[in-house]
């Protein structure tokens, strides 16, 4: 199967400490990753990395077969790579529509002239852009909240129109930090079965962060390890279950394991 | 549901404005140009007049009022703290006087100009001097805001507060810049051009025409204001103030959006400087001062952050009570209880009073934007927010 984004070799430094040591981590094309590792293994780093707020010291991203190391973040975000945070960051004080419309910025054309004239062509574009906003809220699941501001939203409808807000900038591509951090069993069973749909029906890659095992369990084909900035396994949800390495990073060595 | 209503009223800005402000303005215009001078009307009305809202007291809020929504567009649509606007008036002053005066008299340019042909200097129409000089103050933003837009929040508004300084200064100064007389230093520039208008040019006394030019430029301001807000451009300054980080990993490109929103403001600038200069018939390089910039984002503070209306109301209140209103309060006061105090000395400890009242009791403004009033008053929010959780759970 094809990679649709491919990050090789990459090292992230601050200062002295190396937070994310020669990882190399493919996502091929419509499938669902997942990186995994104790608090402080630097997969927040290596998002951080993917969706170009920092810049790896070392190695590179290629993205299709294009390379976007050195793309700043907005311009990886118009190809096709879109996140979510860890914690929710949405414009608040926007409607859900509204953020939508944001993350349609940069596939609208309409300058300052055409936007104070409101030319026909504008008022189209605009038009379009509500309807294909209110298509994605549908799909997630906060469709009748339209109108409504961000900041009112509960909190799974927050989590909800984040995903959403992603999705419009229609990537290839979407990252999620602990998309299901906060939410009890039945909306994590939910927002399973909602990955689940996006990836059977959509263009579209995923790769997660989480540290509920049950949702990575569930919904990867591949799982990555991460530990102290290293990659120290990688595998099928089985093969990681049982991998002493993985074991150890989570749960220490065995007593008397050091001889 | 009480808020959705409010999201609602977001969303649908109010369309009808221009109607009401027409109608608004052209009873203003009547009552100016034609009843005033009017020698039918009883003295104690003129004289009301004069002394509480003088013709050119009401032109010169109107230039601050187009300023105050210049302004309003970087600081309360994009979030970007200003404190060196005043740079742009001065640009916008200037290319009043370069283009519409006998300053350069050793040219002899002439285009639609309102002064005979033979007279020296540049001279050009005022309504091509109003776009150009909007297009030069835009150009002007765009110049200083490449370089400071990269800095955050507190950085950028120091960085600003010096270009707003060192521009006033150079033309203080521009008797001799590198060799070349650009300003006539603190002589100023004396004299622009009348505004034609077709049947008549405007001198620097038609008061009444010109307060219908300033509040035509108003319109436009605000016209301007209300359309980009609703637009894509719009929309981008106000997740860029809402969360820079969030909007640009969304695809939102922050230094071009910030300029976008930049260049606007100066085009206003523009337009108010070249307003201003001929309102006072005259581009004078000591009236650029930082108190100028501090006033109106004090302005477009106390009246709304972000609302038109409200930066209308803040702007024509403040510098209603700057340029006349207080000492006309001041002159009652002394005649009715016979004292001798000089109340418009005190004009900056009362904007200090009210900066503080407002801070403390009414944070967001005179009119505020429905959006900031929301996070002000989270806490009021908050309480509401649970009864409402509470209701949806019982569904």
């Amino acid at each position: 199967m094809a990679n649709v984004l491919e990050a090789q070799n990459i090292s992230v430094q601050f200062g002295g400490l190396l937070a994310v040591n020669n990882v190399t981590f493919n996502i091929p094309n419509k499938s669902i990753v997942s990186l995994i590792g104790p608090n402080g293994a630097g997969k927040t780093t290596f998002f951080n990395v993917l969706t170009g707020l920092y810049k790896p010291s070392a190695g590179k991203i290629v993205y299709g077969d294009r390379e976007i190391t050195d793309l700043p973040p907005h311009k990886i975000a118009e190809i096709g790579i879109a996140r979510t945070f860890q914690n929710i960051r949405l414009f608040g004080l926007m409607t859900a529509q509204e953020n939508l419309l944001v993350a349609m910025h940069s596939h609208l054309k309409a300058g300052i002239t055409s936007t104070i004239l409101r030319t026909p062509k504008q008022r189209k574009e605009e038009r379009e852009a509500e309807e294909k906003a209110q298509e994605i809220l549908d799909f997630a699941g906060v469709g009748k909240w339209t109108h409504e501001f961000a900041r009112n939203l509960s909190y799974g409808d927050q989590r909800r129109l984040e995903v959403a807000r992603a999705l419009a900038l229609n990537p290839k591509v979407l990252l999620l930090d602990e998309p299901t951090a906060g939410m009890n069993a039945q909306e994590s069973q939910v927002f399973i079965d909602f990955i689940n749909k996006l990836v059977a029906e959509r263009d579209i890659a995923v790769m997660l962060i989480e540290h509920d095992m049950k949702v990575v369990m569930a919904l990867s084909q591949r799982i990555t390890v991460l530990d102290q900035g290293e990659k120290i396994a990688e595998g099928s949800p089985d093969e990681i279950k049982n991998n002493p390495r993985v074991i150890e990073a989570y749960l220490g060595k065995p007593k008397g394991a050091r001889k | 549901m009480a808020k959705t209503s409010v999201a609602n009223n977001v969303t649908r800005s109010n369309r009808k404005w221009i109607t009401g402000y027409s109608i608004a303005g052209f009873i203003l215009f009547i009552i100016y140009q034609f009843l005033i001078p009017w020698e039918g009307l009883p003295l104690g009305i003129y004289d009301a007049v004069y002394r509480w809202m003088p013709p050119s007291v009401i032109n010169e809020c109107l230039v601050y009022v187009i300023m105050a929504l210049g302004l309003n567009i970087v600081v309360g649509y994009a979030g970007l703290l200003d404190l060196g606007y005043v740079a742009f008036w001065a640009i916008g002053g200037y290319c009043a006087g370069w283009f519409m005066s006998e300053f350069f008299y050793f040219l002899n340019i002439h285009f639609f100009g309102a002064v005979p042909a033979e007279s020296p200097g540049i001279h050009i129409n005022f309504w091509m001097v109003l776009i150009l000089g909007g297009f030069i103050c835009a150009f002007f933003g765009v110049l200083i805001g490449a370089p400071t837009l990269r800095l955050k929040s507190d950085y950028l508004a120091l960085v600003t507060l010096g270009f707003g300084e060192i521009i006033p200064q150079v033309f203080f100064n521009g008797e001799n810049f590198f060799g070349f007389n650009i300003s006539n230093g603190t002589k100023g520039i004396v004299g622009v051009d009348p505004i034609p208008v077709g049947v008549k040019d405007l001198g620097p006394f038609d008061f009444g025409w010109k307060l219908l030019i300033f509040l035509l430029l108003t319109a436009i301001m605000v016209f301007v204001s209300l359309r980009l807000r609703r637009g894509r451009l719009g929309r981008a300054w106000l997740a860029i103030r809402e969360d820079e980080l969030a909007a640009s990993m969304m695809g939102v490109p922050l230094m071009r959006t910030k300029l976008a929103s930049y260049a606007v403001g100066a085009f206003a600038g523009g337009l108010g400087g070249v307003a201003f200069a001929t309102h006072v018939n005259g581009v004078y390089a000591e009236r650029f001062n930082f108190t100028i910039s501090i006033f109106l984002l004090a302005m477009v503070v106390l009246g709304g952050m972000g609302n038109v209306w409200g930066v209308i109301l803040g702007a024509f209140i403040l510098s209603w009570v700057n340029g006349n209103g207080l000492t006309a309060f001041g002159q009652l006061y002394n005649e009715q209880f016979g004292t001798e105090v000089d109340f418009a000395s005190f004009t900056f400890l009362l904007f200090g009073l009210v900066l503080i009242l407002m801070m403390l009791f009414k944070r967001e403004g005179l009119l505020p934007e429905s959006r900031l009033k929301l996070m002000l008053h989270e806490d009021e929010l908050d309480d509401e927010d649970a009864s409402t959780s509470k209701k949806k759970v019982g569904k």
